[in-house]
């Protein structure tokens, strides 16, 4: 049968819509001139003055720390409470709770956590933005993993405790190896959500230690220059090289499975 | 070995067991059989332990088992999805469980390689278990289970997932398996064949409840409860009151049975369609053919006859009567007629005029008048035929009755004029619906005016009975079970 031709312009102007954006920030952070709106010449200036630029750097150093520190946070609880929900409750709203976080509004949580902290009388700091950031990578955690569990095949516990393990070794030699991919593009997403992730760092973090969209912000409030151009492809450039690690992975697990 | 008492489980509003109470013995292949839903993977799940009963005990060699946890028990299970760990090779996944009880490495390397080698997977140990066939899975699973050398090992459904060379395959690796290890073995299945042909004893399970507990061919011959005479194999179930001779059914007049049921009692009469004689009425083409093709061996049938006789029966038939015959016409197979019967119809079928000696019950259908029977009363009624026109030959020596009465068959075959071959009670008559032939058995359903269901019937080897031909059934009163309903 012949493809009607007609159904590609929808499809490619999809895509144009999604990309034109992405690639003149690519584009336009290779410009030589400092005009944002003409071309004058390839140039790796930006990223050199991108380099130097402690504020940037600094932003990054916290922003990475937030990250790594509330992934790691969130991938265990988020396990744990995913496996709890799949095997030792029958609520679904209990279900539905667990994985809440992930959808609310960020502003909602944000607001939420600033008047929880202050309340607790905690102040404000990477370490306030690192626990903000695994509430919601938590929620991501869970609902990935909780998928997951809920495909996998409970007659491998049962094999395992029939053969004799305990409830731990069931869950650590036969639970886990079996949630692994689940458990991996979960810590995945939870990191590149906190890596750019802006307003609920915005509201919990001190003015001392900003993260990166924090930095990047403040930075475009004085317009828009080459070098957050810079930025901004390099941001992007990590976020592709997640993406196509964990597709190859899920590919791989499932060719396993 | 294994005592079940009073195990009840209900989930919400369904009752899963009810009041199980079984006896599993020592070295026992014992299978739990019923429909699905019928509790027997509850039940199995409670001797495993990944399932607690609302009440009742268990105990395996008089230790309670209810209080142990799933994996202090030493009781393994083969999980009908085999449940293999797909991130571990198949001899890691065999080790698995000997590692749990903490064995020295090198035991455990030795007993791995032992169980592989007795299921015949050495070469395949390094494999993944996604890298197998399903047989070969099945019997990395087998091997996980028995390594760790339980006293009761549990399979569920054990075959129903290989395709059905391969199942037949791995019953007999079972049963080899079974014998070479010495644990006693309790499988769950939905698959009659599968109990009938694996187990020692068989439990038939319906509606969370024990229906029996038998040995296979107890089972068959003589089921005690209406669900296991219509669940086990296929039968031919008949309503109605016990009576001295029988059943009195209700609208088909008196079925022969033999029942120890005092009479009135309503009851079931199973009769299985193997036991079953079809006795073909209606006039087809076949009939002048085998006449004349029989003719000549007539000479060979009833020399044949003659000694057969002697030998089986000690009953001085009248072959010499036969001899003389003008027309006595032999069976198409001059050994096979040269059965007791056989020879007594063609010796009183001398007199008439188209005596027909039939070959047996097999190949009756292929002479439309011939018919053979191999029960004493249709002797009888065969020999009563012996001046009639349609003289009737029966086959089945094998029956002891039948030599019994040989000489009140003789003494019924001076009665002259019964034209009708096949009087008498417990005979349903009623006309060929379908014939079907595969696995060397014809199955043919006949339709019995008076009775909803058709009467199955089945004869080895291929029949000549078409659909739409009228015949006759009757089976012998022994072959009737009776069942209080």
């Amino acid at each position: 049968m012949r493809k009607p031709r007609l159904l590609y312009v929808p499809f490619w102007a999809t895509y144009v819509f999604l990309y034109t954006p992405i690639v003149v920030l690519v584009v336009m952070s290779f410009n030589a001139g400092k005009s944002p709106y003409s071309f004058d010449g390839l140039s790796l200036k930006w990223y050199g003055k991108l380099a130097g630029n402690a504020t940037v750097a600094e932003g990054l150093v916290n922003t990475l720390i937030v990250a790594a520190g509330s992934t790691a946070l969130a991938t265990m609880l988020g396990t744990l409470l995913a496996v709890g929900l799949a095997r030792h409750t029958k609520s679904r709203l209990l279900d539905g709770l667990g994985v809440l976080p992930a959808v609310l509004p960020d502003l909602v949580l944000a607001i939420g956590l600033l008047v929880f902290y202050a309340m607790v009388k905690m102040t404000l700091g990477l370490h306030s933005v690192l626990l903000a950031h695994t509430v919601f990578g938590m929620a991501f955690v869970t609902a990935v993993v909780r998928t997951r569990l809920t495909h996998s095949d409970t007659s491998l516990e049962e094999a395992s405790r029939d053969l004799g393990a305990t409830p731990l070794t069931t869950f650590l030699r036969v639970t886990l190896p079996q949630l692994m991919p689940g458990i991996a593009a979960g810590a995945m997403l939870a990191f590149t959500l906190s890596i750019d992730e802006f307003v609920i760092a915005f509201f919990t973090a001190a003015p001392t230690t900003p993260t990166l969209p924090i930095v990047i912000y403040s930075m475009v409030r004085f317009g828009v220059t080459p070098e957050i151009n810079a930025l901004a492809t390099l941001l992007l450039a990590v976020s592709f090289t997640v993406v196509i690690v964990a597709q190859r992975m899920t590919r791989l697990t499932e060719s396993l499975s | 070995m294994l005592q079940i008492t009073g195990v009840s489980r209900r989930f919400g509003d369904v009752t899963a067991l009810s009041e199980i109470s079984l006896e599993i013995r020592q070295g026992e292949f014992f299978a739990l059989l019923g429909p699905s839903g019928c509790g027997k993977t509850t039940l199995l799940r409670i001797l495993a332990g990944f399932e607690a009963p609302d009440s009742g005990t268990v105990t395996l060699d008089g230790e309670d088992l209810l209080g142990q946890a799933a994996h202090r028990r030493p009781v393994n299970l083969m999980f009908q999805s085999y449940a293999l760990f797909p991130h571990m090779t198949v001899a890691k996944n065999v080790a698995y469980g000997l590692e749990r009880e903490k064995l020295p490495k090198a035991e455990i390397r030795e007993r791995v390689e032992e169980v592989l080698e007795k299921v015949g997977l050495a070469a395949m140990a390094k494999r993944k278990p996604q890298q197998l066939s399903g047989g070969q899975r099945q019997r990395v699973a087998l091997a996980r289970a028995i390594v760790k050398r339980p006293r009761l090992l549990l399979l569920d459904e054990p075959l129903s997932a290989l395709d059905k060379k391969v199942r037949a395959e791995m019953q007999l690796e079972l049963k080899r398996l079974q014998n070479e290890v010495g644990i006693t073995f309790v499988v769950v299945t939905h698959d009659q064949e599968e109990a009938m042909s694996l187990a020692d004893r068989i439990a038939v399970f319906s509606a969370g409840k024990v229906e029996q507990v038998d040995a296979p061919v107890t089972l068959y011959e003589r089921p005690r409860t209406p669900f296991v005479a219509d669940f086990v194999g296929a039968n031919n179930l008949f309503e109605g009151k016990a009576c001295a001779d029988g059943l009195s059914s209700d609208g088909l007049g008196v079925l022969p049975g033999l029942s120890d049921l005092e009479e009135g009692t309503s009851a079931l009469l199973a009769v299985r369609p193997e036991r079953l004689r079809l006795i073909s009425l209606g006039h087809g083409p076949a009939e002048g053919e085998s006449a004349a093709v029989a003719g000549e061996e007539a000479e060979a049938a009833e020399a044949e006859a003659g000694t057969e006789v002697e030998a089986d029966t000690e009953v001085e038939a009248d072959t010499e009567d036969t001899g003389s015959s003008e027309s006595a016409v032999g069976g198409e197979v001059a050994e096979d007629v040269a059965e007791t019967e056989t020879s007594e119809s063609a010796a009183d079928g001398g007199d008439a005029e188209d005596a027909v000696a039939a070959e047996g019950a097999e190949d009756v259908e292929g002479a439309e008048d011939v018919t053979a029977a191999e029960k004493a009363e249709d002797v009888e009624g065969t020999a009563d035929g012996g001046d009639a026109e349609d003289a009737v030959a029966a086959e089945g020596a094998e029956d002891a009755v039948a030599a019994e009465k040989a000489e009140d068959v003789e003494d019924a075959g001076d009665a002259a004029g019964a034209v009708d071959p096949v009087a008498g009670e417990g005979v349903l008559r009623g006309e060929v619906a379908d014939v079907s032939f595969y696995g060397g058995i014809s199955h043919i359903s006949v339709l019995v005016a008076g009775r909803p269901v058709p009467v199955l019937v089945a004869t080895q080897g291929a029949t000549q009975v078409q659909a739409g031909s009228s015949v006759a059934l009757t089976w012998a009163p022994e072959d009737g079970v009776l069942i209080p309903q």
